[in-house]
Formats: structure tokens, C-alpha cells, sequence
């Protein structure tokens, strides 16, 4: 006797929407409205308070981003989500609602380099303040802790040196401390890797990534796992005390497993407002029902590049936690089964100015400050996405000037390979000097 | 909020207002496994239109002091001595599911205290499946799994929650596995299928009640529903379409509406 209720593939296609409630409509609707009719003034009032449930302004909820959120709580094994406009309005506002001024993050040193930037220069403006541990250093998550600690955060696989945290080990840490993992799992989609299986206690995501693939929409999204009891502690006192906002609402006895989704919507989406148009919600839908189709082309083609890279007499190293070699390579075999994912980092020989050279003469792969396209994308982040770190924390982020981030499309991988050719035939060649 | 019920202590969610023991209570009684959780969607709105809520967390159960009470005669007993312990002389009670025999049993056994009752998905009777008891008795997860899958009609499968970003299946199952699969889900599948006063149990009431019940429930079918209704001498059923056997949060605007009408008629706040 096993339950009937929908896997994987078939939640990509369905969960959160049901074409009886929407005049029959098959695809789902774009809701492109600001606001929503009430039946009266007690409906109204009931709405505002948080006594039952439903939509008053596109700002808190739409009926087409809510889709996106159920499918995306469902896809990760979610108690709620909280979809928002990009990624990184996506982890501002899960810092925002775990933290008030004079609270502390352990972080990841491995992430990308807008995400280390709001930690290091922008959070800090809100008393909000982080201690960067290498991802490999799982001994050192647990010893930044600090009593007015209130989240780990990471990426599972690190951008952009590919180095893998330690998640089932490092959530253990944080939950013997009283508090929650944030894992972003824009890299691996929860096609390949669902963090609150394996410890974490909210997952965020840039959905504009492998999740829509099309490379059209910005979209994020924050999901709640619905274990983590901030009632147990006495570290969230704005999840546990009345919250004035509300009439004395404590959000963690009312709402329970989803208290914080509630907290971060009712607050967050109502003060800071970085709400995700149903347009680009739509956007995102579409892309996430072929999520498990690309992702398999993708993974397939990344180990294809993985091996070729690894065999190219211009790459000094390959950085891929499929590679037998890799430090992650065992802990990356029992975390991510399915595949590790079609982020590769390699150097390449002649350093900046080859790297340079290589990504100005490749054609196919689009050189742009983007990841999880279904084309194949490159980008040198020394002088681009992290551009903006110092040499100091480029140095922690393990980020040497020879590398090139690469993010495997699922074009065919003989024309990915012809290009790349080209691209290492230039890089060889000596800069001609203009004669003047 | 926390108080002492025959001195152990018990959680109840008071809707997000302070208790106040002059305005009418309406005590919510969970189903198995669950947690005060369920009721947010009830609850609040009669806490914030003259009534005293207590949304309680059965022993054993959510932030109330174990072990889970083994029988459903003793559990309405409970609730008798939940009313008492904070000092009030009569309640309308609204269960779920297993809170639904609860409430059958503390209304035949204390007519005197009980106003109304309200039923979601109410039968006189909940056999369980031997495996599914089995399962849970065991502690084993997959009990709360076949749990979701049969409690829940369309929209808890395909989705459409009443507040937005909310997962049914996924909420539901937390609630249950953030507690005891063993000595919560497994103590209380054991008491429903032990229970064979229902029927008996509700020709005792005099109390008004309403069944409110779903089309596509799979754990309390409308037959058995209406069977229920049929032995209670002032009773009345409403049915709601496309909804399974977690009407509160699968109906929940549906459901507040038809509560709502019933208690303002038979249990009138001031």
C-alpha cells in the first residue's frame, strides 16, 4: 500500500492550479490585476486581519503567482512559498524576517557575488552582520556561531568555485544552536537536490535560472520547510511575541510550519514590497514544466564538457564535483545522485588575458552575467559577476583571475565543443600589437 | 496560551486575542495526529467577533503535555474538564474528524455544559485500515503520507489553497510528523477504531449540531455522515462539492461561512 499522491514530473506540470476553479482555462490564467473585490466590509476587515484566507493586493498575492508558489512548495516537499521579484529580493527578505538590528549570519564564503555583497556591505547598514566560512570547512560553520547567531547560509554548490558544503552536517550544528539553515538551491533545481530533505530549513531560489531555463523572466522565491519550531527557542521574538502589526498576532502559534512564510508575506511583501508580476510568474511556469527534461540534458552535457575540459591541453584545472579527483566528489555522489549539476569552473592557461582572449572568440556560448540558460553561457567573474569583491574575499570565495564560470546549455554538445575549440584556438595565439 | 488541565499542562491557540472568560467559548478539537494548527482559519474570526477560542492541542499533541489520552470516551471527558479548568459553565464545541467523536462523546456525557456542536467531516464511527494503523503505531512516516493522500480531495492534491503560497498535503503532513507519528497519530488511529459509541453517543444529544461534510471525503463519506446526522435528534448537514476530508482548510472560506451561521443562531455573542 504506497500513497497515490503526484511525483515529481507530473507536480511540475500540475501542482497549484486547478483548471475547475479558473472557468476551465487549461493553461493557467494571467491574473494581470492590482486588486481584488471584496464581499463586504466584514470580508474585508477578515482579509486584512489575517482571518481567513485570499487575495487583497497583487503586492501580497495574485492568483497566477500563487501558482507558482504551490508548484514550487511542492516540488521541494514545502509546507509554503513566497514567490518574489528576483532572487535576491528572495534572500533579503528571508534575512529581513529572521533578523533584526544587531543579529549575526554565518555564511558561506562560496555564493554569488551579488549575495556576498548584500552580506558584506549592505546588510551591515541594517545592523545585520556575517562571518564568511569556507564551504569545505564544516568545522567552521559551527564555531562562527555566536549567541546572537540566527541563520547559517549557503549554496549548497558554491558560485562560482563549485565547492560543495557539508549540508546534512553543517543543518545538525545549526539546530543544536536553536537555529535555521538558508540553503539557495538555484544550482541544482529540486530536480537534482531538495535541501529540507537533507537539513536545511528554507530553500531560496532565483527561479530566473534552470527553474524557467528560458533566460526571459527575473522571478525568486523563498520556500518555508515547516520544521523548524521557533517556538523552542527564544531567538525569534518577533516570530514568538504579539506582533503589534497584527492586532498581537505571534505568527509562530497561529501558523505553526508555515509561520515564517506568513511573517515574510504579511510583513515583508506589505513594508518592503518586492513582489513578482503575474506576467513573469506565467513566464516561470512555463519554463518549470520541462524542468526534469533539461535538467537530464543538461547534467549529461556538463559531464561531456567535464570530461573534455579535463582532457584540453589549455585548461590548467576543472572544477566539477563529478570528478573522481574533486574533494566534494564522495560527499557530491550521496547528495546529488541525480547529477552534479552543469556549472563548471576551469582555469585556463595564460590566465586573465587567455581568459580574455578565449571568451571575446567563442560564438555559440553567450558571454553574459547569467547562469542556468538552456544556451550555453561563460563569463570570467574576476572581472564581471565579482567584479565588485576585493582581492581579500575573492580570495576566501577561492576565486583565481584564469577562471572562467561556465553554465552548460543543452545544445548539441559537439557544436558546445567546436566552439570552445575556437575559443582555445584564439586564447593560444599570441595579442597582436597594432603597428603605429 | 498554556494553563493546567488536570495538572498537566495544555496549549490552546486563543485565536491571537487574549482569553476572556465573559465572552462564549467555542472550543476547537483537532483531528488525529494534528495540531491546534488546523483551526487558523476558524479561529481567528470568532476571536476577533466576540468569542472566547480555545483551539486546543490534545494532550500528547503540539505544545501540550503527553501521553496522548487513549480513548475517545476519556478524551470527552477532557474537554469537559478543559471547560471547567478555565472557569466556564458551557461551550459550543467544533471538531474535525476524530475531534468530531470527541465531541459527540463530551456532549452525551455533559449535556449541561455543551451549547452547540459543530462537525467537519464527522462520522459515528472511524474504522481504520489495518495497515494504515499498523503503520502508524510503528512510528512509521509513510503512515502520514497515506494520511495525506486520503484526507485530502482535488485541491489538496492539485492545489488552490485559500491563502496563498500554502501547500495542503505538505502543511498537513508537517503537522503531523512535527509531532509523534507513534505516540500521537498511532494513540489516536487506535482510539478512533476502538470507539463504538458513536451512534449511541449522539441519540444523547439534545444539543443543535451541523455536519458539514465533503463530497470527495474518502475518510468520513457522506453516508456515514448523514447516518450520523440521523441519530442526533437537532441536527443539521451541509455539504460542500469537490472537497475531501480536510474541509477546514480545504473549504475553509466555505466552511467559517456555514460555522458561522450556525453558532451566531444556536451560541449568540453579545
Amino acid at each position: 500500500m504506497d500513497p497515490k499522491t503526484y511525483k515529481f514530473d507530473t507536480l511540475s506540470l500540475h501542482a497549484g492550479y486547478m483548471p475547475s476553479k479558473n472557468a476551465g482555462s487549461r493553461q493557467v490564467p494571467i491574473y494581470q490585476t492590482t486588486s481584488y473585490m471584496f464581499d463586504d466590509v466584514d470580508h474585508a476587515a477578515a482579509l486584512f486581519n489575517l482571518e481567513r484566507g485570499g487575495h487583497i493586493y497583487s503586492r501580497i498575492s495574485n492568483p497566477t503567482v500563487q501558482v507558482l508558489e504551490e508548484r514550487v512548495a511542492a516540488l521541494e516537499g514545502g509546507t509554503a512559498a513566497l514567490a518574489t521579484a528576483s532572487g535576491m529580493s528572495a534572500i533579503f527578505l528571508t534575512i529581513m524576517t529572521l533578523c533584526n538590528a544587531g543579529d549575526h549570519v554565518v555564511v558561506s564564503s562560496q555564493l554569488y557575488g551579488g549575495t556576498v555583497n548584500l552580506f558584506r556591505l549592505t546588510l551591515p547598514k541594517f545592523g545585520i552582520n556575517a562571518t564568511f566560512v569556507k564551504p569545505r570547512d564544516t568545522e567552521g560553520f559551527k564555531n562562527a556561531i555566536q549567541e546572537n547567531t540566527k541563520c547559517i547560509y549557503g549554496e549548497l554548490v558554491g558560485n562560482p568555485g563549485n565547492e560543495l558544503m557539508n549540508l546534512p552536517e553543517i543543518s545538525k550544528m545549526a539546530h543544536d544552536a536553536g537555529i535555521p539553515v538558508v540553503i539557495d538551491s538555484t544550482y541544482q533545481t529540486p530536480y537534482l537536490f531538495k535541501p529540507l530533505e537533507n537539513g536545511a530549513d528554507f530553500v531560496v531560489h532565483s527561479l530566473t535560472k534552470w527553474m524557467a531555463g528560458h533566460g526571459s523572466s527575473m522571478a525568486g522565491i523563498l520556500v518555508e520547510g515547516g520544521k523548524f519550531d521557533f517556538l523552542k527557542t527564544d531567538k525569534f521574538p518577533t516570530m514568538t511575541e504579539p506582533y503589534e502589526g497584527y492586532h498581537g498576532l505571534s505568527f509562530a502559534e497561529e501558523f505553526g510550519p508555515v509561520a515564517f512564510t506568513m511573517k515574510a508575506r504579511a510583513e515583508g511583501m506589505r513594508d518592503m514590497g518586492p513582489c513578482l508580476s503575474p506576467q513573469n510568474a506565467w513566464n516561470v511556469l512555463q519554463g518549470i514544466e520541462t524542468l526534469s527534461v533539461r535538467m537530464e540534458k543538461h547534467c549529461s552535457n556538463a559531464l561531456k564538457m567535464v570530461e573534455y575540459l579535463s582532457n584540453h591541453e589549455s585548461v590548467a584545472w576543472v572544477s566539477h564535483a563529478s570528478l573522481k579527483d574533486n574533494p566534494d566528489y564522495e560527499l557530491a555522489k550521496k547528495l546529488l545522485p541525480k547529477g552534479t549539476g552543469s556549472m563548471i569552473a576551469f582555469g585556463i592557461k595564460g590566465g586573465k588575458e587567455a581568459g580574455a582572449a578565449f571568451i571575446d572568440n567563442v560564438k555559440l556560448a553567450s558571454h553574459l552575467a547569467n547562469v542556468g540558460d538552456t544556451r550555453t553561457l561563460v563569463i570570467h567573474p574576476a572581472s564581471a559577476t565579482h567584479s565588485q569583491m576585493d582581492e581579500a574575499t575573492l580570495k576566501l570565495a577561492n576565486m583565481s583571475h584564469d577562471m572562467i564560470r561556465l553554465s552548460v546549455g543543452i545544445e548539441d554538445i559537439e557544436d558546445i565543443i567546436n566552439d570552445f575549440e575556437d575559443g582555445f584556438r584564439a586564447a593560444k595565439k599570441p595579442k597582436l600589437v597594432a603597428n603605429k | 496560551m498554556k494553563f493546567k488541565v488536570n495538572n498537566k499542562e495544555v496549549f490552546a491557540s486563543t485565536g491571537g486575542r487574549p482569553f476572556d472568560e465573559k465572552k462564549p467559548l467555542i472550543v476547537f478539537i483537532h483531528g488525529s495526529g494534528l495540531s491546534h494548527i488546523t483551526w487558523v482559519l476558524q479561529t481567528r474570526y470568532f476571536a476577533f467577533h466576540g468569542y472566547s477560542v480555545l483551539a486546543i492541542d490534545l494532550p500528547g499533541h503540539g505544545y501540550s503535555e503527553g501521553p496522548a489520552i487513549e480513548s475517545i470516551e476519556e478524551q470527552g471527558k477532557w474537554i469537559a474538564d478543559v471547560i471547567d479548568s478555565v472557569n466556564i459553565k458551557e461551550a459550543s464545541l467544533v471538531g474535525h474528524s476524530q475531534g468530531c467523536l470527541i465531541a459527540l462523546e463530551c456532549a452525551s456525557q455533559f449535556p449541561d455544559k455543551i451549547k452547540s456542536i459543530g462537525l467537519m467531516g464527522g462520522a459515528g464511527a472511524i474504522p481504520m485500515n489495518p495497515e494504515l494503523l499498523d503503520l502508524a503505531e510503528k512510528g512509521d512516516p509513510k503512515a502520514v503520507d497515506l494520511m495525506m493522500d486520503w484526507a485530502h480531495g482535488p485541491a489538496g492534491h492539485f492545489g488552490g489553497h485559500p491563502v496563498p503560497g500554502l501547500h495542503h498535503i505538505n502543511l498537513g503532513g508537517s503537522i503531523v510528523i512535527n509531532g509523534s507519528v507513534k505516540n500521537a497519530l498511532g494513540v489516536d488511529f487506535r482510539a478512533c477504531d476502538n470507539y463504538k459509541n458513536g451512534f449511541e453517543a449522539a441519540k444523547k444529544i439534545k444539543c443543535p449540531a451541523i455536519n458539514i461534510l465533503g463530497d470527495r471525503d474518502r475518510m468520513c463519506p457522506i453516508k456515514e455522515g448523514k447516518k450520523l446526522a440521523d441519530n442526533i435528534e437537532n441536527s443539521e448537514v451541509e455539504i460542500i462539492e469537490n472537497c475531501g476530508h480536510m474541509i477546514l482548510l480545504e473549504e475553509a472560506g466555505k466552511s467559517l461561512e456555514l460555522l458561522k451561521k450556525f453558532i451566531r443562531k444556536n451560541h449568540p455573542a453579545e
